[in-house]
């Protein structure tokens, strides 16, 4: 009976991963096949980025045949998928190396500016949230609003000039755009791409405080925005909890007020707010796009516009699918936490 | 109240790690280089990447900054010219090592000259128009020994034309060594030089990082007056604000692309110098002679009265750019100065009822969404509307305003053209020639984007450009400038100024009228 029924949970099982299996293909082939239709619908001619203005006809059509762009458009873009899928994502017009090793280049630095800008997010955004939710109407519920009202409605461009404005130029506090200052630029050999654990890796402490002191205002701002999403989503999944009978129960129980909020109310947001946290992760990488621009901060936001803006598709297609990626990475890996953390979902 | 006290000493504890100012040794400039697509000399044909090959590899003549009909050996110690005009004999200056320590000889001139005609790429025409082809290095481009190279060009074109030709980025000697042992399946070095480097100049590549930074070291073994700093970092930094503050903070030494509001935000800072230089490149309307309206000479003419040259210069432009009306850039050989034309509703209106237009008309402009274009196309729909023309702006990202250009599908297009090489034949060539204005022609210059049929004109830019007497050529020139100013569909309105913002320590950068003619060598700090 037991064998039957683990042999039955196993193709249970087994049937699952190959739906999710069909579904990541058929999300990844819908992604390529927009994209790569709006990278060759929009009226601008991709070969102008190889040549330039200036090149004589014959240079031009060389270039062209050379692109594959005188084939019909399916061709092409069979010839695409056949590429990717043998792990080819061609060459970048812009930096004249394989797309992919440009992506693990500059990959790493948007994810560790992301992965902080989480962080400084979760352990502000929360507490805030928590706090507001339990001290509704209070002074420092209205200033939550009013900081969550600001990341939602101010321009991360502008905000992004206004501190470095204050915390670089005039305050003196922080050190200006870029991964580390001049200095150390280039002694610590990129073994992970992270800024801060190759210092480690390296030793070499001096260049990892400069790292760190970098980085913060940039994930600071990205992180700001996460904060504030995150602070308004925790506050109203506290209002929810903290009506709900169990918690009545819990203080009737005698439990401390900080064991009814921060156990009980707060392990129930938990699961709404892996979502949410997910989410605002994926938004992360999308924001950083222009914080990247503001700070210099050479990553797969500044690659993405400089490829979007010289109509390199290559690189844009290249882009797409580990931003594509990391979004569907991302929201598997939250539904399995989910499933974790939640038996019903199971 | 404790915690913000924390943050704060964390902040100080951190920012203390950041050293004041660059260090003494080393030139750091804050630059816009995504434009870098290459670095093979045969390839390039980028303002940034014509700037690093300028300071990474040697020319075999150069020309003065300051006056640059002045042209000077650099590889080739003399030259000299047959006298039918069309063999030119180069001696190499001996005792110049490559970076590399191989010896330079007249087989690198000779393989690096065939490299670029061989190869192919959008700079080679600069070679070919001088009829060297694939087909004929062999015969044309020759070691007559280690120390003797001769040229063979096809028609007795004015020496200078071939000279300054030869001052370009293409003109730039390889070492032959270091590109074959990295040739793979006989690419002559191209995958590899794409990305690495193989010169004798005064500085060398460290690393490239696309659209991140640029390293430069000073080479050892250069044969001429040694790099004063030993290292040059070059950061893309896009954001002209960033730049600015970078520059206050000294940071950085220079910084490269500032805009006009930050140049002015900086007029108060006794720590930073602004520097000008004309560059050769004008800004322009072309408008479509297949246009029904704009193919009138007179509402050509009409055109060039209702552009405000003098507010746009001093408002948009601020020191950007300065009032040039003809389509050789100032410094140029027989570039014309006049500028004959201003902001002249009433002349306009004259000319426009001429036409039969009294009552004006429609017409669409496209314009790059960038700075200064966009300021400068409001400006212009701005004076047109006083004369009843109503000019619809198509906004588009550069690229896609230049394909729509190029297919002469435009009715107005605002726009920037650079020279490609000292010569006056370079803009002479797009402006002022059109051999055949048919859709399929071979050869599309700017007068035939703008679908402009000028067999007579064009017979005077070809007889120009064999004019050996250079005050002769000059004044060719002249006159057609003159002729092209009135008659032509090309509203030429401004000269670039490159302007730079340095600390005031920094001295010696050299800023030529080109971008292959900004040195670094001499910066001292």
């Amino acid at each position: 009976m037991t064998r039957l029924l683990t042999k039955r949970r196993l193709a249970k099982a087994a049937k699952q991963t190959m739906r999710l299996l069909a579904m990541v293909a058929i999300t990844f082939f819908g992604l390529l096949l927009i994209t790569f239709l709006i990278g060759r619908v929009v009226p601008i001619d991709p070969v102008l980025s190889v040549v330039g203005d200036k090149a004589s006809p014959e240079v031009y059509e060389r270039a062209r045949i050379a692109m594959g762009l005188h084939l019909p458009l399916w061709q092409q873009f069979l010839i695409y998928i056949g590429n990717v899928l043998k792990g080819d994502l061609g060459t970048s017009v812009l930096t004249a190396r394989p797309v992919l090793d440009d992506i693990i280049r500059v990959f790493p630095a948007t994810l560790e500016l992301a992965v902080t800008a989480t962080v400084i997010g979760v352990l502000v955004g929360i507490p805030l949230g928590v706090f507001s939710a339990v001290k509704r109407g209070s002074l420092l519920d209205h200033i939550t609003r009013v900081i969550g009202l600001l990341g939602y409605s101010l321009p991360i461009f502008w905000l992004g000039l206004m501190a470095l404005m204050v915390f670089y130029a005039r305050l003196d506090l922080l050190p200006g755009p870029g991964r580390v200052d001049v200095f150390y630029e280039d002694i610590v050999d990129p073994v992970t791409g992270v800024m801060l654990i190759d210092c480690i890796i390296a030793g070499e402490w001096d260049i990892f405080k400069n790292a760190l002191s970098h980085i913060i205002l940039p994930a600071s701002l990205l992180g700001y925005y996460s904060m504030a999403y995150l602070s308004r989503m925790t506050r109203s999944f506290m209002i929810e909890q903290l009506r709900q009978e169990y918690v009545l129960t819990a203080r009737v129980k005698g439990a401390a007020e900080w064991k009814v909020i921060w156990r009980h109310a707060l392990g129930n947001c938990a699961i709404p707010l892996i979502t949410v946290i997910a989410l605002s992760f994926g938004t992360l990488l999308e924001g950083s796009v222009l914080t990247e621009t503001v700070f210099a901060w050479p990553g797969l936001g500044l690659y993405l516009t400089n490829s979007l803006l010289n109509a390199d598709m290559n690189s844009v297609l290249g882009s797409t699918i580990v931003v594509g990626s990391i979004f569907l990475g991302v929201n598997l890996f939250s539904d399995f936490l989910y499933k974790v953390m939640d038996p019903r979902a199971r | 109240m404790k915690k913000l006290l924390l943050l704060a000493c964390m902040c100080m504890f951190l920012g203390g790690t950041a050293q004041a100012g660059t260090p003494q040794d080393t030139l750091v400039m804050a630059s816009k280089i995504d434009d870098i697509i290459t670095l093979d000399p045969a390839e390039i044909f980028e303002f940034s990447g014509a700037e690093y090959a300028a300071n990474t590899y040697d020319r075999l003549i150069n020309y003065d900054v300051d006056n640059v009909s002045d042209i000077y050996g650099g590889i080739a110690e003399s030259w000299s010219i047959s006298e039918d005009g069309m063999t030119y004999v180069f001696k190499i200056r001996q005792g110049i090592t490559f970076a590399s320590g191989n010896k330079l000889s007249a087989d690198d001139v000779v393989y690096s000259l065939r490299r670029v005609i061989l190869l192919d790429k959008s700079p080679a025409f600069i070679l070919t128009q001088f009829g060297f082809t694939p087909d004929n290095v062999e015969q044309t481009i020759v070691k007559v020994d280690d120390a003797t190279v001769k040229l063979v060009i096809d028609k007795p074109y004015a020496p200078t034309f071939f000279l300054y030709c030869l001052t370009s980025t293409a003109g730039s000697v390889v070492d032959m060594k270091e590109v074959t042992a990295h040739e793979k399946d006989g690419d002559m070095g191209y995958g590899w030089l794409k990305t690495a480097y193989a010169g004798s100049g005064p500085y060398m590549l460290k690393t490239w990082k696309p659209s991140e930074t640029l390293i430069l070291d000073a080479n050892q073994n250069y044969w001429g007056d040694k790099a004063k700093q030993k290292r040059v970092i070059i950061r893309h930094i896009t954001e002209s604000a960033t730049q600015r503050l970078l520059l206050e903070k000294g940071d950085v030494d220079i910084a490269r692309n500032l805009a006009p509001d930050d140049i002015k935000g900086l007029a108060d800072n006794q720590d930073v110098k602004i520097r000008k230089k004309a560059k050769g490149a004008v800004w322009y309307l072309g408008l479509n002679q297949k246009n029904q309206y704009l193919q009138k000479p007179e509402v050509r003419q009409a055109f060039k009265y209702l552009i405000d040259y003098q507010g746009m210069e001093q408002t948009i432009l601020n020191g950007k750019a300065t009032i040039h009306q003809a389509f050789l850039p100032k410094g140029f050989l027989g570039a014309l100065e006049e500028t004959p034309f201003t902001l002249d509703v009433d002349k306009a209106k004259a000319l426009l009822k001429e036409a039969g237009l009294e009552n004006g008309f429609s017409v669409t402009m496209d314009t790059r969404n960038s700075e200064p274009t966009t300021s400068m196309a409001l400006a212009i729909q701005a004076t047109l509307a006083q004369a009843g023309i109503k000019l619809e702006i198509i906004p588009g990202e550069g690229k896609q305003t230049l394909t729509k250009y190029r297919a002469r599908n435009h009715d107005i297009y605002i726009g920037r053209w650079g020279p490609d090489y000292m010569d006056p034949h370079t803009n002479a060539d797009t402006f002022a020639r059109n051999p055949d204005n048919s859709d399929d022609a071979k050869s599309k210059p700017l007068a035939w984007r703008n679908a402009w049929d000028i067999p007579e004109m064009t017979k005077k830019a070809d007889a120009a450009v064999l004019e050996k007497d250079a005050a002769k050529r000059a004044e060719m020139y002249l006159e057609l400038q003159r002729e092209h100013q009135q008659v032509s569909p090309f509203v030429i309105m401004f000269q670039d100024i490159e302007i730079l913002g340095k600390r005031s320590n920094v001295d010696g950068f050299v800023l030529g009228p080109s971008f292959d003619s900004n040195f670094y060598q001499y910066t001292t700090k």
